[in-house]
Formats: structure tokens, sequence, C-alpha cells
């Protein structure tokens, strides 16, 4: 029997908020995370606006050691420490003395590690000092180097990879450990992603012409997710994760449970049929969506809310659309959609599990957080589904069951992964089922 | 620069690298790096950087070998300055 899997952890380093409870606050209050950059401006970007976390020094330092911190300068993966280590920490867990936890690992993504240090190192290397790289510069600048700090940080023994799909990455990750737990493979794991900031992460999506250079006087109303006027994403970068766990093992150690994952799907559009490089092919989004909800024996009418992908580009009435013909729902059927790149920008790497975080705090916590800057709805949205779906003001209900969450990335792949509020009086008898089935235990931590 | 001089230096040096901190109370010249100070091995090289910045020397891959310990580094450090 394949096992069910919650959620016992949550961490997030955002932009408008850092930590679960600074964040809690910005998203019901629809906090914009985004400033002004005069360093964006002097290296001439078009978008000189964007959303960093906030974290001092001695913040750093409640996470890494000095001697890690030394000549350190990778954004994504101190994000992916902190979300990663808060996460761990919420789920009620420690840190592993000397016997790594065998059951527990991490699937951790993200775009790029540490392109500060890689810049950093050429300059070095083209003036013939390798020997000045120093000890670190490989392990700051491997893709995975996001995944083996936390998984050193918190002595992780079952697998410890990195995943990386674009945009699609943090949500992917979920599935991905969803799955290896589902398997049996793993107790518990860490999903997550995190994603860096600065002119070098971004300089190529200025150059593309796709970040917005229409609103480097009013930052927080730049990124216009479904509004008539958006005109482009706004960058963003930091961290989340969750920690994902057997039930038996959640029930057995009495942690609190968030939320349910039920599953979902991944898949990619082959970049035919539209689908290109840049842009999806709707019909794999369609597809994607369709085969998440089959995948957890979920209908299209199951679903309560929408944490789209929704970027702020003139594609956001095509992801409106694709949803409609996916869960064979529109005007006033539709469910409640939301974005939560109106507050935080486009994380990158790092979106698909801060928007998670967010959605499964919303599950959790009973409420629905507002769209911002979309006032002025997009048309072809407006003629899709009923206004009333996209709140512009926090929503407090407890009647928001089942969250579907999508992330769309460059290279035309989607991902999209089914979150269920978790009732404990509901749930009361299929845990006695649990235990009926719950014959050997694992002998773990 | 007398012995105690330069082996204030290299404790100066090893500090923020060091995994021992009983042992690093008491460094001589016989204290091995690696063995005694249970610093991590890839962090030798950045005491060969460290070591190089703070006295203004190139230290080459030979030589680094033979900073296994205080005595060794002490060696090459003073060769270098003597050259």
């Amino acid at each position: 029997m394949s096992k069910r899997v919650v959620i016992t952890g949550l961490g997030v380093v955002a932009p408008n908020g850092v930590g679960l409870s600074n964040f809690e606050k910005a998203l019901k209050a629809g906090t914009s995370g985004i400033t002004y950059f005069e360093d964006l401006k002097a290296r001439r970007f078009s978008c000189c606006i964007g959303g960093v976390p906030e974290v001092s020094e001695a913040l750093k330092l409640q996470y890494l050691t000095p001697l890690q911190l030394r000549n350190f300068t990778s954004s994504g993966i101190l994000y992916a420490c902190m979300a990663g280590m808060d996460a761990w920490k919420d789920a009620g867990l420690s840190v592993a003395e000397e016997t790594p936890f065998w059951e527990s690992g991490c699937i951790f993504g993200t775009g790029i590690s540490g392109v500060d240090k890689m810049k950093e190192s050429t300059y070095l290397l083209d003036s013939g000092k390798v020997k000045r790289l120093g000890s670190n510069a490989v392990a700051q600048t491997m893709s995975s180097g996001v995944s083996a700090y936390l998984g050193g940080i918190i002595g992780l023994g079952n697998q410890v990879t990195t995943n990386s799909s674009a945009c699609a990455t943090g949500t992917e990750a979920i599935l991905l450990a969803f799955e290896r737990i589902q398997a049996g493979k793993a107790q518990r794991m860490i999903a997550g992603s995190s994603g860096e900031h600065g002119p070098y992460i971004w300089g190529g999506f200025d150059a593309m012409r796709v970040m917005t250079y229409k609103h480097n006087d009013t930052p927080t109303q730049g990124s216009r997710p479904m509004s008539a006027t958006a005109s482009g994403f706004v960058p963003g970068s930091g961290g989340g994760a969750l920690v994902l766990e057997t039930l038996e093992s959640a029930l057995e150690r009495n942690a609190p449970i968030y939320a349910e994952v039920l599953g979902g799907a991944v898949n990619s559009g082959g970049q035919r049929n539209g689908g290109t490089m840049t842009a999806p092919n709707s019909v794999a989004v369609q597809r994607c969506i369709k085969a998440a909800l089959q995948n957890t024996h979920i209908e299209g009418k199951d679903v309560d809310l929408i944490n789209g992908h929704l970027t702020a580009t003139v594609k956001d009435p095509v992801e409106i659309e694709n949803w409609t013909i996916a869960l064979g729902r529109k005007g006033k059927h539709f469910p409640y959609v939301h974005s939560l790149k109106s507050m935080i920008g486009h994380c990158l790497s790092g979106a698909g599990s801060i928007e998670s975080v967010a959605a499964v705090l919303g599950l959790k916590n009973g409420f629905i957080f507002p769209n911002t800057n979309c006032e002025d709805l997009h048309p072809d949205i407006a003629a899709l589904i009923d206004v009333d779906k996209i709140p512009h003001e926090t929503i407090h209900t407890e009647e928001i069951e089942i969250v579907a969450k999508a992330s769309f990335g460059f290279g035309d792949v989607n991902a999209c992964v089914i979150f269920k509020k978790w009732d404990y009086k509901a749930n009361l008898s299929d845990t006695f089922k649990v235990s009926d089935t719950f014959t050997t235990k694992i002998n773990h931590e | 620069m007398n012995k105690t001089e330069l082996i204030d230096a290299l404790k100066e040096i090893a500090k923020p690298y060091i995994q021992d901190e009983a042992a690093f109370e008491h460094v001589t010249e016989e204290t091995n790096f690696i063995d005694d100070l249970k610093i991590n091995s890839a962090n030798l090289v950045d005491i060969v950087l460290d070591t190089e910045d703070k006295f203004d020397i190139t230290i080459e891959d030979d030589e680094m070998e033979q900073m296994l310990t205080v005595k060794g580094a002490m060696q090459v450090i003073t060769s270098k300055l003597n050259a």
C-alpha cells in the first residue's frame, strides 16, 4: 500500500517576510517585498526593481557558522539553509549527532548556485590565480550546493539531491519528495527550492525584455499578475521549504500536520504546438493539471483555490484559459485564484516552493491571501471567469479544502501539486486504518 | 620574527578553521593541523592562502605538502622570508 504523505514543517525566506510568522502577516496584509535597486540602474537595466529578502548578518549567523560564512556569497544556498532548517525545526525535529538520519533526505532545487562566487572566481582564473579560489568555490557554485549544505547541517542520510526545472523547480521538488515517501523509500524529506538575487541572475531576463520597465518609480505596483496593465514580471528571490513525511510517522511522533500532499503531475510540452523554450504548450499545461487531478483521485469541481503561476506577462490570460479547460469550470463556477507574485515578484527557481508554503499556510490557518495590483483586471480574464473569484482582500474561510498549485518553466516544463486541508476529525477513521497496516515500525532517528 | 611570534601568527591564521578549541589552547610546534586541531583537510588550502597574504609570500604545491604541522609551516615561511 502506498504511503499517505503529510506536511509537518514549513520554512520560508521571502522578499516580503523572512520566517513563517512574518511571511503570514505579510500575506494577509498584501505587503509588497518589491523595492528599487540603484545598482540595477547603474548597470543600465531596464527593470530596476526586484524582490530580495531582508537578511541581516546577525540572522545569517543563526544558521551558518562563521567558518561557513567565510568568503561565502551564495545567496541561494543561504536561503536554502534558512528555509530548510526552519522547516525542520518547525516540524519538531533536531539535528543529527554522530549517526545521520537514514530515513530522512532532501530534494532541494535551484536554477543555479553561487553566481556571485562564479564571477569572483572568473576574475581570479582569468588573471592566472587559480589557487586563490580557495576551498569553497566548488561547494558554492555546484547546483547541488543547496542540498549539500542543508543535508550536512541537519545530517540527512537518505537521498540528498537537487532538481532543476527553471521556474517549475520548487513545485517539482515537492512532487519528487512526495513520490519517494509514497514509494516507501524515505520516511521524511525536506522539499524546497531557492533562487538567488542580483544582476548576474536577473540580467539575462532583462535582456529578453520579459521584465517590466514601467515601474521603476512605483516598485510595489510593478508586479501585476492578471492585470490589464501587466507589463512583464518583476524578479524576486528567496527560498521555501516543506517537511514531507509519512502519515504514520507524523501521527506516531504527534507532529502537528499542516496539510496532506495528495500528489500531482509533471510533464513537458516538448516545445511543440506553440510551446517553445520560453512559452508553454497549452495542451501540455492542461494535460498536466488534468493528470494531477487524476493521480489524486479528485475532480475539477473539487478544487477550491488555484495558486497560479501567473507571472504578470501577457500570458496570464492564457494560463487562466488553460485552468478553465483543465478543470472544466468557468464563470462563476471557477474556483478562487490568486498569485503571490503580485507581492514578491517572480522568485524564479524559488517561486514554486515559496508559493507552496503560502498555499499550505492558507489551508492550515483558513485564509486566502489577496491579489494585489490587478484592480484593472485583464478583459480576457474577466471574460473567462467571474471577477469575484479573484480576491483583492484577504478572505478568512475554513471552506477551502483543496488547493491546486502549478508552476511552469523555461524548457516548456510544467508541475502541478494538489494540497488538501488536514482535518483531524475527518481523518480519525483513516488513522485507525493506518494503524492496522502499520505492523512493522520503522526504526528511525 | 621569533618562534613565539611565528606560532602566534599561525594560530591567528588557523583560528577560523579549527574545530577543537581545547587543542587550540595548547598549540606547539608539533601540533598537526588536521589530527590535532581537527581542521577539515579542504580548509588547508585556505590556511595556505591566508599565510601567503599574511607574509606576502607565494607557496608552491610541494611546499604546501610540508605544511601539515605548525613546524612544517614555520619552516616554509622562514625559508621564504629569508630567501
